[in-house]
């Protein structure tokens, strides 16, 4: 039984690829499986042959089955302790350019993002600084885009912040709007929206600093390599690389094209090569 | 029960630490199955429970890292606030999809995934909480072929999570935890 499913499976990937190019073939199997189990159930398909079925068939499938594929939640300010390390140990290096570029891959629904655009204010940092917000998913830019969040997830995006060091008030940046809090249009001024995929799409732009935070653990090794390689040749001399707590580049062939700098919190920087 | 078995799963939540006490220090040098355990805890940095339980044992205990191998004789727990899964290469993975039944580790998101991996060479525990995390991958794990347990709800701490792990999965064996110790031990020498 449970044979027929996984190859119900890689066809149905193998069809995504082909009609789309969008290309989970090589995302970590158990979590891609677990979120194919969870489509099939509340998008109503009998088993994965009639969801390929409707994916190739039904061009209204593909937006539903991307948003259980890619779509991540995270949290403005998520692991204080990473955007301490960043305020207090990557910015000081980074005040010496005359100008930064700053990419957050995988930007999902924005709050990391502007979690960066609003350190770098805090930092007088924000004016000389271009931030690119990219992803794969189109609904999930234009949710970044919108920057609008429940009123309920504030509290803790302001705890966060504070932990983090903020050196203003988390309220300075949005507005209350029927439950929502709208933020500030001023904070997406120095930023870019763009559809990139870190399998397929190549390098666009030199950068001063690059966050990734758990994108890479759903990847395969291969997949992996592919992205960390895409860093590597994206980051400038002594550029900066943050990742996920729970991620590394210890199993990557690109380890040694990085230095570890705040090892606790997954920060390495480029070496001179 | 002269079965192959190559990895165990646990789960425990409210009273996990008295329990895998009671389980974990009584593995031998020289176990040969890898035990990957999830406990719920809440999210912070650090998981208290590895060097807890490193201290107690005497096999190595680690928290899973992304895509490591899964070695025999090693006790893995997952890291807070990360789901830990198995992948048919036997590797673990992590990912930070969202809670489920409110668990971030799931204990059914483990065994499910291990369930896939291992088929009918897996052997898993529910041990004592409050939830009702576990069942579904208990009852998925013993339709995959494997060896599913629970800690008797009778002498459990919290009674509910093994109760409703035998209620979805009524072919699962209840046993005190001196006894899953035996159990346990049993499948991991040879």
């Amino acid at each position: 039984m449970h044979r027929v499913e996984d190859i119900e499976i890689e066809l149905l990937l193998e069809a995504l690829y082909r009609r789309y190019h969008y290309d989970f073939r090589h995302y970590s199997r158990a979590s891609i499986k677990r979120r194919l189990r969870q489509a099939l159930k509340h998008l109503g398909y009998e088993n994965f042959s009639a969801l390929q079925d409707g994916v190739l068939h039904d061009p209204a499938v593909l937006p539903q089955l991307l948003d259980y594929l890619t779509v991540q939640v995270s949290e403005m300010f998520r692991d204080p302790s990473y955007w301490r390390a960043l305020r207090e140990k990557v910015i000081p290096h980074l005040r010496t350019y005359p100008s930064l570029k700053v990419w957050v891959a995988g930007c999902s629904g924005g709050e990391e993002l502007y979690s960066f655009v609003i350190l770098f204010r805090e930092e007088g940092l924000e004016a000389r600084t271009l931030f690119y917000a990219t992803d794969i998913n189109p609904e999930a830019l234009a949710t970044a885009s919108r920057g609008v969040y429940s009123l309920d997830r504030i509290k803790s995006f302001t705890a966060n912040h504070q932990e983090a060091g903020g050196k203003s008030s988390l309220s300075d940046y949005y507005s209350a709007d029927y439950g929502n809090a709208v933020l500030d249009q001023s904070l997406r001024d120095r930023v870019v929206f763009s559809d990139h995929s870190l399998v397929t799409d190549a390098v666009f732009a030199e950068m001063q600093l690059i966050s990734c935070r758990n994108v890479l653990i759903y990847f395969d090794r291969q997949f992996q390599d592919r992205a960390t390689g895409l860093f590597s040749d994206a980051l400038s001399r002594n550029g900066f690389l943050g990742l996920g707590s729970k991620e590394s580049l210890r199993f990557s062939t690109h380890a040694d094209a990085f230095s570890p700098f705040v090892p606790e919190e997954k920060i390495y920087q480029r070496r001179n090569a | 029960m002269s079965r192959a078995v190559e990895a165990i799963v646990m789960g425990a939540s409210a009273g996990a630490v008295e329990a895998l006490s009671a389980i974990l220090p009584a593995l031998p040098e020289g176990f040969a199955l890898p035990v990957l355990v999830v406990v719920h805890v809440p999210p912070g940095r650090t998981n208290a429970l590895v060097p807890l339980f490193g201290a107690k044992c005497r096999l190595p205990v680690r928290e899973a890292e992304d895509k490591a191998p899964i070695e025999g004789g090693a006790i893995y727990f997952a890291p807070a606030d990360y789901h830990m899964l198995v992948e048919t290469d036997r590797t673990l993975g992590l990912s930070d999809d969202p809670p489920v039944l409110h668990s971030r580790p799931s204990i059914d998101v483990l065994f499910e995934s291990a369930a896939d991996a291992y088929g009918p060479a897996l052997a898993g525990v529910v041990l004592t909480g409050a939830n009702a995390d576990g069942a579904a991958g208990l009852k998925a794990l013993a339709e995959a072929g494997g060896l599913a347990f629970v800690e008797d709800p009778a002498g459990a701490h919290v009674p509910a999570m093994p109760q409703a792990a035998l209620d979805a999965c009524p072919t699962a064996t209840p046993a005190r935890l001196t006894e899953l110790a035996s159990l346990l031990i049993a499948l991991g020498s040879r």
